[in-house]
């Protein structure tokens, strides 16, 4: 089975975020960078699925500049087989990304092309499904419980109140969620490995695309609260002060 | 003509919720534009509901019928969308797990971008300006949408239904040849039938503090007092197999704007923090009084949880029993 897994380099989710000079992007100053997390699980299923499949090759793609060779040596180092940057600075319009991405995806004979469900950073939620769209592929996003046996493939996902059961046929491009494995560490022996499998480098070139950052800013602080008091015998008073101050209930 | 067209949601023959909001965001596209709105609809039949979206802003409310269509149809309704869709000034989705899925399909059928997951929209110079959450709400970012159509999906419980009375004229809409591609079999119940934290108005959430799984029946009490309340939970005990991912509240979880947020035995992570700061009223009950989360909260009571739970939980149904 060949598996192509794309990947994206993200902040890590404890990060404190400092809006940049520009006003647009995000002051990368000692921000540790980490594979997007959702994404780990579709490192996971990838290998797991080659696993059971004896054989065959996992890929992992990433679009971004030249410090993602390392998001990309995490991946190998959990035991993909090998990588490719396509290197290039994206912009704030996914479908320019998923361009590139279906271009190089294209002719690489996979079964399946992994991406999680969203990237915590820009949280899109589209890239995957649209390079499902451009190569005319069946795609199931979100997906937290998959099985794939003689050609075809089932996955449940997450929706409001319920889980939606669905089925196609492979090749096909599936987004993870959380729930449908847990992701490996990287071993010693990987880290060590992961330094001699190949990674190509090449550079693509993105569209503008149709949509413009104007700014990014940090939400409004809320204004500091008030402590009712302690222990049960406050809670008179805040049920008057969610009433009648806050109209919440 | 300018139009705008806002994709309704339906299960079970039944409008959901959240399309009321959709409407009401295009309708302000097309106030902005001049324009007029068309309410479209992918069903199998008739759908409950549907008749009323004129008094929501709808001019014409576009009923696309197919067999396949009484679950959701990847292929079909992205097919129909960007059919009824391809010459309008703007497409609004409702940021759900179907408009997700068919937000990103559309835009890439019609070579345009989307801006998934907008709080706030406004109309500067003839073009759709969003600001949408990013880094889980730690950051807020300004687009233009510069493509034609302009495609947007919207967060739930963010823009606020509004009346504004149209015709509301029902017309068929022709459901394009498509490729079925994925099909949807059918929905599973999920072990505990309730509302989901991403559009409740209430939602009660727990963490470590309630020291073990059978604890959450505190929060469930609370959620069932105070009606249409969904009860969440912090990474921690999502992780700690207490709860479902489904409940999980934060970064790698679900952001969410409802108008109380009640969290109880939460410290206040900053990815968590980062997923429910957008809520209108937040209480905060934690026996540290240095805990993080009474930073963010506009209420907060210091104190053992399983003392002050049960108790709020009685004085809200004495109030609700008036």
């Amino acid at each position: 089975m060949r598996i192509a897994v794309c990947l994206k380099r993200v902040p890590d989710t404890t990060t404190k975020i400092v809006v940049a000079a520009d006003g647009k992007a995000i002051d990368e100053t000692g921000v540790k960078f980490v594979p997007n997390p959702y994404d780990e699980y579709a490192l996971e299923e990838a290998l797991k699925l080659k696993e059971a499949a004896g054989s065959g090759e996992t890929v992992v793609y990433c679009v971004g500049g030249d410090a993602a060779q390392e998001t990309i040596r995490t991946a190998l180092a959990m035991g993909i087989d090998r990588g490719v940057l396509l290197s290039a600075t994206p912009g704030a319009d996914g479908l320019e990304v998923a361009r590139a991405l279906a271009a190089e995806l294209k002719d690489g004979g996979f079964d399946l092309i992994l991406f999680g469900k969203l990237a915590v950073d820009d949280y899109n939620h589209q890239v995957g499904v649209m390079v499902a769209e451009l190569l005319g592929l069946p795609c199931v996003t979100s997906v937290s419980r998959l099985s794939v046996a003689s050609g075809a493939l089932e996955a449940e996902r997450e929706i409001e109140g319920g889980v939606e059961v669905s089925t196609a046929t492979v090749p096909a491009v599936i987004t993870c969620d959380k729930g449908l494995n847990t992701p490996r560490l990287p071993s010693l022996k990987g880290i060590m490995a992961a330094k001699k499998k190949p990674l190509e480098v090449k550079p693509v070139s993105l569209g503008t695309g149709t949509i413009a950052a104007l700014g990014l800013a940090l939400p409004p602080e809320r204004q500091p609260g008030k402590i009712v008091g302690e222990g049960p015998e406050a809670v008179a008073t805040l049920v008057r002060l969610l009433r009648e101050e806050a109209r919440a209930i | 003509m300018t139009t705008i067209v806002a994709v309704m949601e339906q299960r079970e023959g039944a409008l959901r919720k959240v399309s009321l909001e959709v409407l009401s965001a295009a309708r302000r596209l097309a106030d902005a534009l001049g324009g007029t709105v068309d309410a479209l609809l992918c069903a199998s039949g008739t759908v409950s509901g549907a008749g009323d979206l004129g008094r929501n802003g709808a001019d014409r409310v576009l009923t696309a019928t197919h067999g396949d269509f009484g679950l959701y149809q990847p292929d079909g309704y992205a097919a129909t969308i960007a059919e009824a869709g391809k010459s309008a000034a703007a497409i609004v989705f409702a940021a759900t797990a179907t408009g997700r899925d068919l937000g990103p399909r559309v835009a890439a059928r019609l070579g345009v971008g989307l801006a998934s997951d907008v709080t706030e929209l406004a109309v500067e110079g003839g073009k759709v300006v969003v600001t949408r959450p990013v880094y889980a709400g730690k950051a807020l970012q300004r687009l233009r949408l510069d493509g034609t159509p302009a495609l947007l999906s919207i967060r739930p419980n963010t823009i606020r239904p509004s009346e504004a009375p149209k015709s509301g004229a029902a017309t068929s809409f022709p459901v394009p040849t498509f490729t079925p591609r994925v099909k949807v079999t059918g929905i599973k119940a999920p072990a505990t039938a309730a509302l989901d934290v991403a559009e409740a108005s209430i939602v009660v959430s727990g963490g470590r503090g309630l020291k073990e799984p059978a604890q959450f029946k505190l929060l469930e009490d609370l959620a069932a007092a105070l009606g249409n309340a969904a009860v969440g939970a912090s990474r921690a005990v999502v992780d700690a197999g207490w709860r479902d991912h489904a409940a999980q509240v934060g970064q790698t979880g679900k952001t969410v704007s409802p108008s109380l947020y009640i969290a109880v035995g939460i410290s206040g992570a900053i990815q968590h923090l980062a997923g429910m700061r957008t809520a209108k009223t937040i209480v905060a009950i934690n026996r540290d009084k240095d805990a993080p989360i009474f930073k963010v909260a506009d209420y907060g009571i210091v104190g053992d949880l399983f003392e002050v739970v049960p108790r709020l939980t009685a004085e809200v149904r004495r109030l609700r029993g008036e």
